[in-house]
């Protein structure tokens, strides 16, 4: 059904109908609407569910990672401050290989305290065993949320998956969405059926001391399931795209990346206004495209690859950073077309941090920026009089 | 003996761990997983019980058991708790949450809160061996005063922990739960009554086991039985139990001098040179078999 909805709530609204029987969320900004989303429906009787007011998001985390053991669909939201304090548990899920599914709504870091959007804060966790995948609007939002469960739950990954979207640019605006159909989500998405779960009648022992003699084995079935996962995502967002009648989900998405000379590689809504720059330098017969990367989690080693090979400069375009290195989204691409022997140059470009305005101008000076080898991050957008205070 | 079933096959926390000998919180879990009984999922926070409980691939619990950190056992019970009313099965399992001192009163107490004032039909259990014993005996918001930790060592400028043990009991009290108590390893059968009165509770309810541990308070490992019960004969352990909020039973005893505890642990063994120090001590014994009545 197509509506013109906010995307936090079109988020509460998919999120009811994938069903998680117990939810837990501390408030943060901008995940705000995304949790009062729920608790309404499940007030209003719309959802039945248990949402657990918690006293921090440490706790958030805790309790969806306890029902989880348990064996019921669950799910929670943060962002930023939150998502780091969630970091230990964040860990936890995936090393005890729960299928929780989470939102990040992407927000800055502190310090200074900053409530607009980067990506810093789910960059921060990419090394914990999550599926990450990034919206770039919140149609796709929606789908991402209900293929991260699909993926989480599938008997052979059974891992978390977190699933981004720009905090304000999306969570707080508006656009006329598809909203699928209960019955198409619930026929895609059949209950819950753990691997393993918490039950006096069969009782295990869950998140047991792992030593030297076990524990490397165990973080190689992690590396291993997430190589998997790959084909698993694939596979869904197929399945999903036949259910909805629309190309969804998937792993990278190439635009007009073919003949091109030039390509950014960007996540989130960022790659919108790339998108737009593209066509604009299309119609004067540039040779440009954009690699957007959804799956950030596993890295999409093959598919991003295939969409480089045959560029001359390729430019990476992220909203975090690595303080005292390399931004991290370009040190993967870098390191993987240098792996593979790709011929392009690659260059680093950070935008937007701290909800900066990304503008067209910048994307075009990106583009043309990316000729030149620097070899450093360079910091697009920043204003020189406060670097000279 | 109280929480012992006949059959050692089927307690429910197995012997065969790694507990050191005279561990009073191995013999302390076992008769709490015993009086809760099989249908039960305990959430154990880390601590030296889980790591002598669970190295992979074995587990000494014969309940289903999960462990995820050191301060989250409680949120984890609580998500335990609410998928078993989403579940509809909350009527049939019991749910304990459990931890040492430091993972409940310190780290933990946060989540502990949380947990109570949220309501969830929860057995909170605090294994208070009165420091952080798993990572080399350091000092924790229950650890006594003038006790010598290796983070409260005892020198020319120190007697010891210079602080007294955080009140935990009155603080779950105060989250106007239905049921909070007190115990001690030294009455196993008051343990287990405990637990099963507890569990008999809607809601959240809170107990707090004192159990010495050989190896942090250095004493004899066959002593941890004498010393518990001189804990609570001293009037430094007081057993007692609220229901809503009111005491309702307190262990009198035939009050003993503080130094006949205190000397057989070398954690103290500092004081008995020290009488203007021992007599802090001493106060807070006073202070506590007054407050409760503890004297016959
Ligand atoms: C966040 C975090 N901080 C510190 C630790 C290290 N740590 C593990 S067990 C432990 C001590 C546990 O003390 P207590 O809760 O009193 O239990 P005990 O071992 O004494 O039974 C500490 C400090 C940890 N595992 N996690
Ligand atoms: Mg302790």
């Amino acid at each position: 059904m197509k509506k013109f909805v906010e995307g936090s709530h079109a988020i509460a609204e998919i999120i009811a109908k994938c069903r998680p029987g117990v939810i837990s969320a501390y408030p943060i900004t901008p995940q705000t609407h995304i949790v009062e989303g729920l608790a309404k429906l499940i007030a209003d009787g719309e959802l039945d569910a248990e949402f657990i007011n918690v006293e921090s998001e440490h706790s958030a985390a805790s309790v969806v990672l306890g029902a989880s053991a348990t064996g019921v669909r669950v799910y929670t939201a943060t962002s930023s401050q939150g998502l780091l304090l969630m970091a230990e548990v964040l860990f936890n899920i995936a090393g005890m290989r729960l299928p929780v599914v989470l939102t990040c709504a992407n927000r800055a870091v502190s310090a200074p305290i900053n409530i607009w959007n980067d990506h810093q804060d789910s960059m921060t966790v990419r090394d914990s065993g999550w599926i990450q995948f990034y919206a770039e609007n919140i149609q796709e939002a929606i789908d991402l949320h209900v293929i991260a469960y699909k993926v989480a739950e599938d008997k052979r990954i059974s891992l978390p998956a977190l699933v981004g979207i720009d905090g304000y640019v999306l969570t707080h605006a508006f656009e006329v969405v598809d909203m699928p159909e209960e019955d198409q989500v619930q026929s895609f998405l059949p209950p819950l059926d753990p691997v393993v779960k918490l039950d006096p009648d069969d009782p295990k022992s869950m998140g047991l001391l792992g030593a030297p003699d076990v524990y490397m084995e165990t973080r190689y079935a992690i590396a291993k399931t997430m190589e998997d996962a790959l084909g698993v995502i694939k596979e869904a967002s197929e399945a999903y795209s036949q259910v909805v009648g629309r190309k969804v989900g998937g792993l990278v998405e190439a635009y007009r990346v073919e003949d091109a000379e030039k390509v950014l590689v960007a996540m989130g809504s960022l790659v919108g206004t790339i998108k737009d720059v593209v066509d604009e330098l299309r119609e004067k017969g540039e040779k440009v495209g954009v690699l957007k990367i959804i799956t950030y989690r596993p890295f999409p080693k093959d598919e991003i690859y295939e969409a480089l090979k045959g560029a001359k400069y390729v430019g990476v375009v992220e909203k975090a950073v690595s303080l005292g290195a390399d931004s991290p989204l370009f040190s993967e691409v870098a390191s993987l077309l240098y792996k593979k022997g790709a011929d392009a140059k690659v260059n680093s470009f950070t935008v937007g941090l701290g909800g900066r305005d990304i503008s067209p101008a910048q994307i075009r000076q990106i583009f043309q920026e990316v000729e030149k080898d620097e070899g450093e991050s360079r910091f697009i957008g920043l204003n020189e009089k406060l670097l000279e205070a | 003996m109280a929480g012992v079933v006949a059959d050692p096959k089927r307690h429910l926390l197995a012997s065969g761990h790694t507990a050191c000998a005279g561990c009073g919180q191995a013999i302390a879990a076992r008769i709490v997983a015993n009086a809760a009984g099989p249908k039960t999922i305990i959430s154990n926070a880390t601590g030296c019980l889980e790591v002598f409980t669970t190295k992979a691939p074995q587990s000494a619990w014969r309940v289903a058991w999960i462990h995820s950190l050191f301060e989250n056992a409680a949120a984890v019970a609580s998500g335990i708790e609410a998928a078993l009313r989403y579940l509809g099965r909350i009527d049939e399992v019991k749910v304990i949450a459990q931890g040492g001192d430091g993972g409940t009163a310190d780290i933990g107490m946060g989540a502990l809160s949380g947990m109570l004032e949220r309501g969830h039909g929860i057995l909170y259990v605090c294994y208070d061996n009165e420091a952080y014993m798993n990572t080399g005996v350091q000092r924790s918001g229950l650890t006594p005063l003038d006790s010598n930790t290796t983070t409260s060592p005892v020198g020319k400028r120190s007697h010891g922990n210079p602080r007294p043990k955080k009140p935990l009991l009155e603080i779950a009290v105060a989250h106007n739960i239905p049921y909070a108590a007190s115990a001690s390893v030294a009455y196993p059968a008051d343990i287990e009554r405990k637990v099963k009165k507890a569990l008999e509770y809607k809601g959240p309810k809170f107990l707090q086991i004192h159990v010495p541990c050989p190896l942090g308070w250095r004493h004899d490992p066959s002593l941890t039985v004498e010393i518990a019960r001189l804990a609570v004969e001293t009037g430094l352990y007081p057993l007692v139990e609220y229901e809503n909020g009111k005491v309702v039973s307190v262990r009198k005893v035939k009050v003993k001098p503080v130094e006949e505890y205190l000397k057989l642990q070398g954690r103290f063994r500092h004081l008995l040179k020290e009488p203007e120090v021992l007599e802090e001590v001493r106060k807070v014994a006073q202070a506590n078999i007054e407050k409760y009545g503890l004297a016959i």
